[in-house]
């Protein structure tokens, strides 16, 4: 065990991979060895890259990590696809955009499934970002699911949110919802090789012309992957943001949200998993289901029921 | 959480006909499985250090070329030297009758043709997964 450990630390491909698929499945020996990588955590920049299925985040991603790449620094990719919820199955196709870089030692891409989370990431990320940090990667990149609006878990984790628009999405009602166009630290209006990029960009600025006391206006960066065309500038302003978001004290409350929310997923998990564990509680729940079906009970008594039985 | 089995699938060498591997990409999924789909044209390296960085149980290979013979044992004998024998590789496409017991010496588990129902294709891999 402690030998997985050093392997991770010393940034071998295949116990990364192995420790990775640990925490996804939930393996009670996983634990350990996430404690102990911990102490080598905190260098890596992480960087969300999130937007609209079809966007391009993959490729965008692709693009950037070459980038990165170029100046010698080590890149961990997350890719996040859906996972059903009728069968439990994914494809995860992130990595076709990006099977370049499979055999370059500096790489390290990791394909992964939501197994039902619902924010636009999956709950083991948290995981997998302190594995790759462990193992000397300097930049993680994490590309979320095709998002619509609401699905902004991405800020909780990452120092720098790319939101990856399109041209041709909506009007400029569209800008000023809620949501996925409040969390961007850099918009990519991406595909600029398509007509409509001058409106795309023009809706935006009047967006942000609209907001009031900000003390860093959101850049907003033209690229196309395909053409790749706007990288240089991207990777500009990341390291903008991340200078910025360092003298502002910003860094140091982004990273303490993350622990935070890593923290509380920590104990979610692990109270779930008391709660409906075939030894401990799963008996009083269903009794009490039973029980609520036949209105011989209600919801919230048998909630107090069983957290008493925890809290007691 | 139980584990989930973990399948990549992947078009080898240079021919361009990937829709028997996105059918049996898509019945792995419906199985449960989480299917990594690599796209096409592979070199055999690019498949292996993508199985390593993925953790798969499982390598599907699809060749309709008939360069197989090199492609799929080039496969199988990097992950063997990448201590990965406990990967279960499984290929599929246009392979002659003749050509199928010499892959399976070689380590190919097991050789899918044209027509097979998919639904066989998921029982051998639930049933025969090393790990």
């Amino acid at each position: 065990m402690n030998d997985l450990a050093s392997l991770v630390v010393s940034g071998n491909h295949r116990a990364i991979a192995r420790l990775i698929s640990m925490v996804e499945d939930d393996d009670v020996d996983a634990m350990d060895i996430m404690k102990k990588i911990h102490t080598n955590t905190g260098n890596a920049h992480i960087i969300g890259v999130t937007g609209v299925m079809g966007s391009g985040k993959s490729s965008l991603i692709f693009e950037l990590a070459l980038a990165y790449r170029a100046e010698g620094k080590k890149v961990g990719i997350i890719a996040i696809d859906p996972t059903s919820p009728f069968s439990g199955g994914a494809l995860l196709g992130d990595r076709i955009r990006m099977m370049d870089l499979s055999t370059d030692s500096g790489v390290f891409i990791r394909s992964m499934g939501t197994r039902g989370a619902i924010g636009g990431l999956t709950s083991s990320v948290y995981d997998v970002v302190e594995i790759l940090d462990a193992a000397g990667m300097d930049i993680i990149l994490i590309e979320t699911v095709g998002v619509g609006q609401d699905e902004v878990d991405i800020v909780k984790i990452a120092d720098t949110t790319l939101v990856v628009l399109i041209p041709g999405l909506g009007d400029s009602v569209q800008t000023i919802k809620a949501g996925l166009m409040e969390i961007a630290d850099i918009f990519v209006v991406n595909k600029s090789d398509k007509p409509g990029v001058e409106q795309a960009v023009a809706e935006l600025e009047s967006m942000l012309d609209l907001a009031t006391h900000i003390e860093r206006r959101t850049p907003i960066v033209t690229t196309s992957a395909k053409e790749k065309k706007g990288i240089p500038m991207l990777v500009r302003k990341i390291t903008e943001h991340q200078e910025y978001s360092k003298k502002s004290k910003v860094f140091d409350v982004r990273r303490r949200q993350r622990y935070e929310a890593e923290l509380i997923e920590i104990i979610r998990k692990r109270l779930m998993n008391f709660i409906f564990d075939e030894n401990k509680l799963k008996g009083t729940v269903d009794c009490c289901i039973d029980q609520i079906s036949k209105r011989e009970l209600d919801p919230y008594s048998a909630a107090d029921q069983i957290l008493g039985k925890i809290l007691k | 959480m139980s584990k989930k089995i973990r399948v990549l699938v992947a078009k080898p060498g240079l021919d361009g006909h990937d829709r028997g591997a996105k059918i049996v990409a898509r019945a792995l999924r419906d199985a449960g499985m989480e299917v990594i789909y690599s796209g096409l044209h592979q070199t055999a390296s690019q498949i292996v250090n993508t199985a390593i960085q993925e953790d798969v149980d499982v390598v599907g290979l699809s060749l309709l070329s008939g360069a197989h013979m090199t492609l799929f044992i080039d496969v199988v004998t990097m992950l063997r030297d990448k201590q990965m024998e406990d990967v279960l590789v499984v290929g599929g496409g246009i392979i002659p009758e003749e050509d199928v017991s010499k892959l399976q010496k070689a380590g190919v588990a097991a050789v899918f043709g044209p027509g097979t129902p998919v639904d066989d294709i998921v029982c051998y891999i639930k049933k025969n997964v090393k790990r």
